[in-house]
């Protein structure tokens, strides 16, 4: 690591510190509320136009809006957001066109949103085969194989059970895929990254259910079967079914929306996002995985010499800046707030480091607490960018030592044909005019 | 002791109980089910083909079936598209542009009669009798040549059939 020490501008009262090159700030600047504008725009280190911007200390009494001169309109029973957000929506792709409009995704406009919880209207979707219209009233859940006594639960029932509220972001196995093709895409940053988001999720401990049923010592895996047309499984280890997994039942405080399996999913912390089985219609106990088609001739990673990884389920260490990212353009030099999102399948994040010379320097992010295990985590940075050409870059690194990859390191372990499981820093190029490309570095 | 004091010790008691016990446990408001009941609902085909139907098809009547129900998204060689490539590919898997097919990446044939039915054809899902899925099996799998087109596919066939790459996986877990 190459980041510079705080002390080359202690000089210099009250100044952010330089933390690495290409005026990348120290963290803690904008925190301590130490810095004062005055004393940065002394030192040259904000533009003159931030400074002008300062000193228009005395304007001419606004013109009164007509909405501070009429009532606002009355209640509703749904909110909506403001019809000047509009273009903030899920970035959808379609794979198949017309003869399988509901088998694709839409992906979460991350360079849209700040924090680390997703809006539900605007959580990504993966779906094999559309999204169904279940009626809770006609939909069951069924326990079975290797158990002393099948159950079988209705909606009604399961509500009724003990349950426990948990933040946890889904990422689908294939997200970023996009940044796996040879030539860079020149998408938005949503649009390359947004097959994560992030809830509280609110359901009953599969553990809970499970014991119900009394587990039959040889009961090694169960096989979690979705209720859509795609009906589709996977086979998940018993030590995550005991462990974290649950059967969720809300998202962020209402309940699932169709889209994310309602009437119950199942939810499998940091793992990839394909096992966690929306519209949960079965699960049963067996004593060795079934091998489904998800979990062979798909969700399955091919490595140089023709073989396949099979059953790589933790999402590994990762984090993008979304703020500046792909499908924003910059509003000139000056002041910035780097910002992004950082995340593990293996636990917390414990450090995200941001560069704005390609990897060259590297100075410490600030985390915004609480770091949640298997959550978000937010990162920022404060910036001055003086308007020359930069590539900006994030890497995490997790509480059990991961460090997320460069591109070229994450593309040896795999073949050419691989789309899953990538987890490579993002490069974003930032031309002096303030155009930002997706590059590979 | 007074009643108020024996209440209190009976409060007490029952919260130290309560903290001895599991952190959860259930209301047990499931159904339990009998084993009939489990048959409709259970659609899995594991490797070893336990689950397998009665029923049976070949090459020849699968062609018939594919025409007609898969052709418009696979192709009509099964190698066109739009949706799926299911043949062809066999060997490229270490090449610079691997091929991944049923024939060249499905490790086990019992995978496709679970699949089939689970999950095809796409605007008609379970439409298929289990004949026309153990023929459409029949069918990719002599496509790719793996079985001979004259092969009938059915409970005691399908699990014996040797998929080209049944060896090319490498587990994570544990």
């Amino acid at each position: 690591m190459t980041s510079r020490r705080r002390d080359q501008n202690e000089a210099t009262a009250e100044l952010p510190a330089p933390a690495a090159d290409r005026g990348l700030l120290d963290r803690r600047a904008f925190l301590t509320g130490a810095v004062k504008v005055a004393g940065l725009v002394a030192a040259g280190t904000l533009s003159g136009e931030l400074l002008a911007t300062a000193q228009t200390a005395e304007p001419a009494a606004p013109e009164t809006p007509p909405w501070m001169k009429t009532p606002g309109r009355p209640f509703r029973g749904y909110g909506q957001p403001a019809k000047y957000e509009e273009e903030v929506k899920r970035i959808i792709v379609q794979p198949y066109k017309d003869i399988a409009p509901g088998a694709g995704e839409s992906m979460t406009p991350l360079h849209q949103l700040q924090g680390t919880i997703t809006p539900n209207g605007l959580h990504y979707e993966r779906h094999h085969s559309g999204v169904p219209d279940i009626d809770p009233a006609r939909h069951e859940l069924l326990i079975h194989g290797l158990v002393r006594r099948p159950l079988k639960f209705s909606v009604e029932a399961l509500l009724r059970y003990p349950t426990v509220s948990r933040i946890y972001f889904l990422e689908c196995s294939g997200n970023s895929f996009f940044n796996a093709a040879a030539e860079p895409p020149q998408k938005s940053c949503g649009a390359i990254h947004g097959l994560i988001s992030c809830c509280e999720w609110t359901g009953i401990p599969l553990a809970i259910l499970l014991d119900e049923a009394g587990l039959d010592p040889r009961g090694r895996w169960i096989v979690a079967e979705a209720g859509d047309a795609a009906a589709m499984n996977r086979s998940i280890p018993m030590e995550k079914c005991l462990d974290d997994a649950m059967i969720a039942l809300y998202q962020n405080g209402e309940r699932l929306r169709p889209e994310q399996g309602y009437p119950m999913r199942l939810l499998l912390p940091g793992w990839e996002g394909n096992m966690s089985i929306k519209w949960l219609r079965r699960l049963t106990v067996t004593e060795s995985p079934v091998y489904s088609r998800e979990e062979t001739a798909k969700y399955t990673d091919p490595m140089p010499d023709g073989k396949a990884r099979q059953f790589t389920f933790p999402m590994g260490v990762k984090s993008v800046i979304t703020h500046p990212a792909a499908g924003i353009t910059m509003k000139g030099k000056g002041f910035y707030e780097i910002s992004g999102l950082a995340w593990s399948g293996s636990g917390r994040i414990t450090r995200v480091e941001v560069s704005a010379d390609g990897g060259r320097s590297w100075a410490e992010a600030a985390l915004q607490a609480p770091i949640l295990p298997l959550a978000l985590a937010r990162f920022r940075l404060p910036w001055n960018w003086d308007g020359s050409p930069v590539l900006l870059q994030s890497r995490a690194i997790d509480e059990k030592g991961n460090i997320q990859p460069t591109r070229e390191k994450w593309a040896s372990q795999y073949s050419a044909g691989n789309t899953y499981h990538y987890n490579a820093i993002q490069t974003w190029s930032i031309s002096p005019e303030g155009e930002i490309r997706n590059v590979y570095q | 002791m007074s009643t108020n004091r024996l209440l209190g010790s009976l409060v007490l008691l029952a919260a130290v109980i309560c903290v001895a016990c599991p952190a959860f446990s259930g209301p047990d408001l499931g159904r339990e089910l009998k084993p009939e009941e489990i048959a409709a609902w259970d659609i899995t085909v594991p490797p070893d083909g336990s689950g397998l139907p009665p029923g049976s098809g070949t090459a020849a009547e699968g062609g018939a079936v594919y025409f007609a129900k898969c052709a418009d998204c696979h192709g009509v060689k099964g190698m066109e598209g739009p949706a799926d490539r299911l043949v062809g590919g066999i060997g490229t898997l270490a090449a610079k542009k691997p091929l991944k097919t049923v024939g060249s990446y499905w490790p086990f044939a019992t995978t496709l009669f679970d699949y089939i039915r689970r999950a095809m054809p796409y605007n008609a899902h379970r439409s298929l009798s289990n004949d026309e899925v153990y023929a459409l099996s029949a069918y990719l799998l002599s496509l790719n040549g793996i079985i001979d087109p004259e092969a009938r596919m059915d409970a005691k066939t399908l699990p014996q059939v040797k998929m080209p790459n049944r060896d090319g996986f490498v587990s994570y877990w544990p």
